[in-house]
């Protein structure tokens, strides 16, 4: 499948910034399952870009901008190539064992509520409990289609009725974790399951681990497997470290965030 | 169980009335100095310290920034062949803990080769993943280490905890030392004491060994979380007696993956950056982000090879508690040979065997949070009440891979000046190690922590602990001191 | 030198002279309240807070304009960031940021100063004497500290000090010279009468010139030479002339060491030329209050250049 990908964010400031740092992780990989036929990323100001990798090893491109500055727009856009492996990952750039993503993070640790949900799966082989908890954390929650609210752990999602796409994703692999799987947090793009229109956002979903399988993408917001309609940028324990954008800046006043996103399958 | 009674640093085996024979000037100094003459002394030195503002915080304590770590007046002293044998050891510990590091952020040998038990270090908060992968300048991670050691004999040392993240306290030895020359100058007269003043030049040389390639003039700062900070005053000293600038977070800024410190002048590069911040406070884009501290952007500076970070991001897996029970076997993996310094005996409550003996003999042990650190979380077998001992049973029993657990040895005692005159007190001692890109040094000294309370083990100074010099000589009819002091690794990690 | 470090040598200097303008105008508020037949008194302690700008946040406090009231407010009171014992915490707490930059008799005077707030909420019965020994004991510990700062290296650490005192003594001298000029006489009062001499009398006091005005003007108390003194004569170190020389002298010794000079340097400087062509007369033809803003106004924009030029924030 062919998906092509083109998202603006935009940072809009209240007074002008007199320095601005980003670390963004809006490059895909291509792995065997997603090929990048194009990819280009833009900024509509004078900054410095810094490309390199982090420790689980995203591509990620480091933003420097001297003020003053009043607002920025950063702009990816490009096509994947992707094919259907039904969900399993093959061929990603891993520098790290499974067994890191094991643990917990402040975002991602688990409560009684969660622990009880995920011991509720019932027993069978691997990847039939994870579609089991893939189904289930889709069943839990109605899809909120309003922009995911930012720094929300998974138990704070869980005590809610409605989730965003991330919050699920985030709920799936805390649960996982609890029953021992290593699970990790998938950001990218995809045309399903897309919130809002006017409210676009790059899209979250889950790997989990499966000894022989290797990883294998769930998105909860549809209750099945990640297939060639997702195209993976970055992964990380937990939404906040696979973020598109983690930025600083210097200067007062407040910062308002416009993000606007086409995906677009073009066939076979 | 009560305390086997202890060797005496300066008295040798226990009970003996007259010291060992190469300290015998010590013994006739103690002997012929009246008490008076000693509290004057020491009271002397306090003075001097609460006036430089020598002081330390104590969380929760809101006297803090009155308080200054006691000072005891009589030293503890090591013989050029004890120094000798340790510096030996200290030099195999550090050269393990750098290739350890090297290997775990990098091949993962000790894993494949199954030294370790892989979730150790995968489930471990320590094992930083954000920087996997990144190489250090000159492959150098613990530049700076403190190694806790205590004595239980003459020949026995061991090795009761590596720091290998930010160490403090070497601002004691030094001020320490200061003070016994000004207020005992005689004893220099009677042994050859090595100095240590020349610890701030080694930690320069160190700095600017591990610059990035091809910069020929490195400039190097402190960084320090600032003056609300316990250790401040050590972070200021430092700085000072290097002659470079201590900085904030706020000072510095990163631009095109390039480190920078704001000055009136304008911006001016930096090279290396010996920071006394936490991993955690070190870069908001990578670490936490809900930190206001930090410098945005320094890990991706760090990991473009752009500036050297002293200690090393994610150092803190080598000197986890839970790590420290493997160290023999880890050294013994890169060394190739035994370990020189061995560790107490530990049992890592995580395995249930351990747990269960422990559960057992709780009143004999000393058990520890693998995750704690300043004496706090900890219980000591023999001097504890009832019910802190049935406190920890639940805490054990409850989360027991949170704990690891220890003999109580019989810590070696110095005299001690207390008020009711001179008497043996337990210590500990921990000396600085110095790994640049030419390999590592032991300086020729190092802190002596000492128990005040009578019978106490327990030396960290949010504790009541106090500090002592800790001569280390030149001779005692063993060959010079400079050549084992220096000792340089011809096989260095590459 | 580390911009962070300028910063707080700067605001040392500021938070330090302000503390001690905070004393002297106590000082001199007290005597002036002493001598006047009631309810003149009020008058004294209405303009000692009109001086510091304090009068609405005071006002606000809701109590009455009394000597203990107002003396409270304005030496011990830490609801009041104007007050006293704020200013010599943020002296204090400047002075901490960069403790190894200053000498230790330079810390101890800044120390010792915080030390004698610190517990000390009420003065006992916040008598006129309480507040007059507060106060002196205050002015002792920033005169320790100002003499300190004169035995250390001539170098950028003083510098940076002394740069702050200069901008904070224009300031504090002209608001002092603007709430005079137009505070009214009590009813029935003449000018040139005993309460008017009296308050002028206040002003010398409150910059220790009234010695230094009897050196230089022969005539006796004229209004005109009392502010001809405090603008114009160099010769007094709180004068207008004198700060405002101070602050170019140690732009340009700063200049030289930094090899930079910026927009604070040409302002000081044109600040400089002005005065030096000014003559107190004109001055208080043309409006003694608006020159007063104008220059309160500019002294501000000093400030926020020299911010700009040594990049503090």
């Amino acid at each position: 499948m062919r998906l092509s990908v083109d998202h603006r964010t935009t940072y809009r400031f209240s007074s002008p910034q007199a320095r601005l740092t980003q670390l963004l992780r809006l490059i895909p990989d291509g792995t065997h399952d997603q090929s990048v036929a194009s990819w280009n990323l833009h900024v509509d100001c004078d900054a410095r870009l810094r490309h390199g990798r982090d420790g689980f090893g995203n591509r990620t491109t480091m933003l420097y901008v001297e003020g003053p500055i009043e607002s920025i727009e950063i702009a990816v856009s490009g096509e994947v190539l992707t094919h259907s492996s039904n969900g399993v990952v093959h061929g990603a750039h891993e520098p790290l064992p499974p067994a890191v993503f094991l643990r917990a993070t402040p975002l991602t640790t688990p409560d009684a509520d969660i622990a009880a949900f995920a011991s509720a799966i019932p027993d069978g082989d691997p990847i039939t409990r994870l579609h089991a908890l893939n189904l289930a954390v889709h069943r839990r929650f109605a899809l909120d289609r309003g922009r995911a609210v930012a720094g929300r752990s998974a138990i704070t999602a869980f005590s809610q009725g409605a989730a965003s796409p991330r919050d699920m994703a985030q709920v799936f692999i805390t649960a996982a974790r609890v029953l021992d799987v290593p699970a990790r947090y998938v950001s990218g793009y995809s045309p399903v399951c897309a919130v809002g229109a006017g409210r676009p956002a790059p899209h979250g979903w889950a790997e989990a681990y499966v000894a022989g399988l290797g990883w294998v993408a769930f998105d909860p917001c549809t209750g099945l497997s990640a297939d060639e309609a997702y195209a993976r940028v970055a992964v990380a324990l937990d939404s906040a470290g696979a973020a598109p954008v983690a930025g600083s800046r210097l200067g007062e006043g407040e910062e308002m965030l416009d993000v606007d996103l086409h995906v677009d399958r073009s066939g076979q | 169980m009560g305390m086997r009674s202890a060797f005496d640093e300066i008295m040798g085996q226990a009970g003996s009335t007259t010291p060992r024979a190469e300290l015998a000037a010590l013994g006739n100094w103690i002997a012929t100095t009246p008490d008076a003459e000693l509290r004057r002394r020491q009271q002397s030195a306090e003075a001097t310290f609460r006036q430089l503002g020598i002081t330390f915080a104590v969380y929760g304590d809101s006297d803090a920034s009155e308080r200054i770590i006691p000072f005891d007046i009589v030293p503890r002293i090591f013989l050029a062949s004890e120094w000798a044998r340790l510096s030996e050891g200290l030099v195999q510990r550090v050269e393990a803990i750098n290739a350890f590091l090297h290997d775990i952020y990098g091949e993962r040998r000790i894993l494949s080769d199954g030294v370790l038990p892989p979730d150790l270090i995968f489930g471990n908060p320590q094992f930083r993943p954000e920087i996997a992968g990144i190489r250090p300048p000159h492959d150098v991670w613990a530049h700076i280490c403190g190694i806790d050691l205590v004595r239980t004999g003459p020949d026995d040392f061991f090795v009761l905890e590596d720091n290998a993240r930010t160490p403090s306290g070497v601002s004691y030895m030094l001020e320490n030392r200061e003070a016994m020359l000004r207020l005992c100058p005689e004893l220099f007269r009677d042994f050859r004491v090595a100095a240590v003043d020349s610890y701030p030049d080694r930690l320069l040389e160190t700095m600017k060994s591990v610059a990035p390639q091809g910069v020929a003039a490195p400039v190097c700062v402190v960084l320090t979380p600032g003056h609300y900070n316990s250790a401040y005053y050590e972070h200021s000293f430092l700085a000072d007696s290097m002659g470079v600038e201590l900085v904030e977070a706020a000072d510095l800024v990163v631009d095109d993956d390039i480190v920078w410190m704001r000055t009136i002048a304008g911006r001016v590069k930096v090279d290396v950056i010996y920071r006394r911040i936490d991993d955690d406070y070190l870069d908001p884009l990578v670490f936490r982000p809900d930190s206001m501290l930090g410098v945005p952007g320094l890990i991706a500076a760090y990991a473009a090879g752009n500036v050297a970070i002293l200690n090393a991001p994610g150092n803190g897996i080598a000197d986890d508690k839970a790590i420290y029970s493997y160290m023999p076997e880890i050294v013994k993996f890169y060394s190739g040979g035994e370990p020189k310094l061995p560790n107490v005996e530990t049992w890592r409550c995580r395995e249930p065997q351990a747990l269960k003996y422990v559960l057992d003999n709780l009143a004999d042990v000393v058990v520890k949070l693998v995750d704690g650190s300043g004496g706090y979380g900890m219980l000591v077998g023999p001097t504890a009440t009832k019910a802190e001992i049935e406190a920890f049973r639940a805490a054990l029993i409850a989360e027991p891979h949170r704990y690891i657990a220890q003999p109580t040895l019989a810590l070696s005692t110095v005299p001690t000046m207390t008020d009711a005159g001179l008497a043996p007190r337990h210590v500990d001692f921990r000396p600085f190690v110095l790994t640049g890109s030419k390999g590592v040094q032991v300086v020729p000294g190092g802190l002596t922590r000492v128990a005040l309370k009578e019978g106490s083990l327990v030396v960290n100074s949010s504790q009541g602990g106090g500090t002592k010099d800790s001569f280390v000589l030149m001779d005692d009819g063993a060959q010079p001191l400079e050549a084992q002091t220096q000792t340089q690794s011809q096989e260095q990690t590459a | 030198m580390l911009s962070r470090t300028a910063s707080s040598l700067y605001w040392l200097g500021r938070y330090v002279e302000r503390t001690d303008f905070i004393a002297r105008l106590v000082e001199a508020t007290v005597r002036l309240d002493v001598l006047s037949p009631r309810p003149a008194g009020e008058a004294a302690w209405a303009s000692a807070l009109a001086v510091t700008e304090t009068d609405t946040a005071f006002a606000e406090t809701g109590r009455s304009i009394t000597q203990a009231h107002v003396a409270r407010f304005l030496t011990l009171d830490t609801s009041h960031p104007g007050s006293m014992v704020r200013s010599i915490d943020m002296a204090r707490n400047n002075a901490r940021a960069v403790r190894t930059a200053l000498t230790k008799e330079a810390w101890t005077g800044i120390n010792r100063a915080w030390l004698i707030f610190d517990h000390r909420t009420s003065p006992g019965a916040q008598g006129a004497m309480a507040t007059l020994n507060l106060v002196e004991a205050v002015k002792a510990e920033t005169r320790g500290f100002e003499g300190a700062v004169h035995r250390m290296l001539r170098n950028q650490t003083t510098w940076f000090i002394r740069l702050g005192q200069a901008i904070e003594r224009a300031d504090n001298t002209a608001r002092l010279l603007d709430v005079k000029y137009h505070i009214l006489l009590p009813e029935g009062e003449r000018v040139g009468g005993v309460v008017d001499r009296d308050q002028w009398t206040t002003i010398l006091q409150t910059v220790s010139a009234v010695t230094a005005y009897r050196w230089l003007y022969s005539e006796g108390l004229r209004p005109a030479n009392v502010i001809d003194l405090l603008i114009a004569r160099t010769e007094l170190p709180r004068s207008l002339a004198a700060s405002v020389e101070e602050a170019v002298e140690i732009l340009n010794l700063l200049a030289k060491r930094t090899g930079l000079h910026g927009e604070a340097d040409r302002m000081a400087r044109a600040r400089q030329q002005r005065l030096q062509r000014l003559r107190s007369g004109d001055v208080i033809a043309q409006g003694l209050h608006q020159f007063l803003q104008g220059f309160i106004a500019e002294n501000d924009q000093l400030h926020m250049a020299v911010g700009r030029q040594f990049k503090f924030t």
